[in-house]
């Protein structure tokens, strides 16, 4: 009896489905199909997934118990002015097993820059989310050590967005004040 | 406030500062906690039984801070260490860098893709040749061009032989860390040739902006064929002599062995991959899993270790050399004829020849060299296998001629997550041996 609801969705679903795109790989298939609000799509040859924030923690899980063991690189992209929502994390997954690579990008709007950590999921993102905080301002909740890595811990600002400038630095020196 | 002096020679009217006082204070000292426990604390390091001296009662007096670097010879370039020592034994470390960031990434957004490989050159600067193989891969990714035959054996020639001279610097600057100094004049000795050539194809003996979107920046000089069948005939012997030197030495055996260890899976899960990963058994080289510029037409194997610790990735290293020579001396005999870059318009700009009789071909010559080609609209990841593991490149294009992001997974970068694994729990001294099998390159670490 309580099996029948459950007959009754699937079609629904199956009626969603062809309009969404899916992968190949069974791997990755295995893996998308679980998450509704994962988008899919290939570029330039390559498997990507658009996923949105709150999910990124469930999507590392559901990844790394799929056979994603190593999350390659963690980065960012300004698109100032380009997209709507400012800023979109790009995490790169290898699954050494299975020979399949998959990025994932999530979008991060610039009022709120914050997402969950795959740190505690991946322990090799720790130095490349550090890294897109210290250059982009995105901050990772649960991220165990959010600091600064490259630029010294003082410093003002986040290089790699786009409206920081690269502008002349007044030369140090130049006009020391005579004490 | 206590004074650092007795009370007997303390001049008043020149108390120290409480900030003096408080940055001088030799208390406990300890690594900051994290905040939730301290995943990053845990550091689950293999345990080398025979390096706790002892166990049980730490007294938190007996623990200290030292900084190793960023001035340190041993610390191959500017890396800074934070170790937590109790006694000899590291119990703790942070790896603090950053010493050497220039921004590249922020300076790859304003050039155009034709001048970015001058760019990322500069990165790993003992493996220039693939940075930019990477850096034109990703590129030609997006732009969808074919690379003639000629130019893919040229970029594996000259990729294969960058892997040799870079491991030789590894084995050097490995032995020099150890106290085998000849090991360290044998390896950049040799180094050399490989330099030499370099120079002679692409003018300069790094930094050479050589390999570039769309082929190579120009073919092989004449006589190419006897320089490098020189080099596959010099090395051999001499990488026999480095065997001789280090492979059964019992010095280098001790410092090495069973120094440094870690798994597989701890790598997998710290993105550790290269020689490091190889050495734990994993057969994981890209070359074959992902083959890039017609590499998978040449014979070669993916060389393992057993034991993840130093002496593994040592002697990883030098099979390494072997079979990239290998591939050399396939490339040798099979190089194709034909051009050496691409002979798509909207890359490669018009022949000289071909600038005196048309106007057309000076402006879009001019148009290339100033403007630069338009890669379409997208974004790409391409990774290579480098001599310290995974290289990848990610370009975002807007549809101009400029990325809009161009991003460098650096493999040192990532590999240094491996230091609190290979340090922890082991002695001091052995710390400048796990850190030398890792083969750092601060360069390619801060970018």
């Amino acid at each position: 009896m309580a099996d029948e609801p459950e007959v009754v969705e699937e079609p629904e679903e199956s009626v969603v489905e062809p309009d969404r795109l899916l992968p190949a790989d069974p791997t990755l298939l295995a893996l998308i199909e679980s998450f509704e609000d994962a988008e899919y799509l290939v570029s330039a040859g390559q498997d990507i997934v658009i996923l949105p924030k709150e999910s990124v923690r469930t999507f590392a899980e559901a990844a790394k118990s799929a056979g994603f063991e190593m999350a390659a690189d963690v980065t960012a992209t300004d698109y100032l002015g380009k997209k709507r929502v400012r800023f979109e994390v790009v995490i790169s997954l290898l699954s050494v097993q299975h020979n399949v690579r998959l990025r994932v990008r999530v979008p991060v709007d610039a009022e709120d820059p914050t997402l969950d950590s795959i740190t505690p999921v991946y322990p090799g993102a720790n130095f490349f989310e550090r890294e897109v905080y210290d250059m982009f301002g995105i901050t990772f909740d649960g991220h165990p050590d959010m600091t600064r890595i490259l630029m010294p811990d003082d410093w003002q600002g986040h290089p790699l967005r786009k409206d920081f400038s690269t502008g002349s630095v007044p030369v140090q020196f130049k006009e020391a004040n005579q004490i | 406030m206590t004074n650092r002096r007795s009370e007997e020679v303390w001049i008043s009217g020149t108390e120290e500062p409480d900030w003096l006082v408080a940055g001088t204070d030799e208390g406990e000292q300890k690594l900051k906690e994290h905040e939730e426990g301290g995943r990053l604390t845990e550091q689950t390091g293999t345990r080398i039984v025979d390096d706790v001296l002892y166990e049980g009662d730490e007294d938190p007096q007996e623990r200290m801070i030292i900084n190793m670097g960023p001035q340190h010879p041993s610390t191959h370039g500017v890396l800074r260490l934070q170790i937590e020592l109790e006694g000899e034994i590291v119990r703790r470390v942070k790896p603090i860098i950053g010493y050497l960031h220039t921004g590249m990434e922020k300076t790859a957004e304003t050039l155009t893709f034709m001048q970015g490989p001058t760019n990322v050159t500069r990165m790993d600067y003992l493996a220039p040749m693939h940075n930019e193989l990477c850096f034109s891969l990703a590129v030609e990714q997006l732009l969808g061009v074919e690379i003639p035959p000629r130019a893919q054996a040229i970029r594996i020639l000259l990729t294969e032989l960058n892997r040799v001279s870079s491991h030789l610097v590894a084995l050097a600057t490995n032995g020099m860390d150890v106290g085998a100094l000849s090991m360290m004049l044998y390896g950049f000795r040799e180094r050399e040739l490989i330099l030499a050539f370099f120079e002679k194809t692409t003018g300069l003996r790094m930094n050479h902006n050589f390999i570039r979107p769309g082929g190579v920046a120009a073919d092989l000089p004449p006589g190419w064929e006897v320089d490098v069948q020189n080099i596959l005939d010099e090395l051999p012997p001499k990488m026999a002599e480095y065997d001789d030197l280090l492979k059964a030495n019992p010095i280098w055996l001790g410092r090495t062995r069973d120094v440094g260890i870690i798994t597989a899976a701890e790598c997998l899960a710290y993105s550790i991959t290269g020689p490091t990963l190889r050495a734990t058994g994993l057969a994981h080289d890209l070359r074959k899993s992902a083959p890039y510029s017609g590499i998978e037409q040449y014979d070669f194997d993916v060389v393992t270790g057993t034991r993840g610790d130093s002496y593994d990735r040592y002697r990883v290293k030098v099979h390494e050399m072997e079979q990239s020579l290998k591939i050399v001396k396939q490339v040798l005999e099979s190089m194709p004829t034909g051009d050496y870059k691409t002979d798509d318009r909207k890359v490669t700009p018009p022949p000289r020849a071909r600038i005196d009789e048309s106007m057309e071909a000076l402006i879009h010559h001019f148009k290339i060299y100033t403007e630069g080609f338009k890669v379409p609209e997208g974004e790409a990841y391409v990774a290579i296998e480098s001599p310290r593991g995974e290289l990848g490149c990610y370009i975002v294009s807007d549809g101009g001629s400029k990325p809009l992001r161009m991003h460098t997974r650096a493999p040192s970068f990532a590999n240094l997550q491996a230091l609190p694994i290979l340090l922890s729990d082991s002695l001091m001294a052995d710390a400048v041996a796990s850190l030398a099998s890792l083969d750092p390159v601060l360069g390619d670490v801060d970018r």
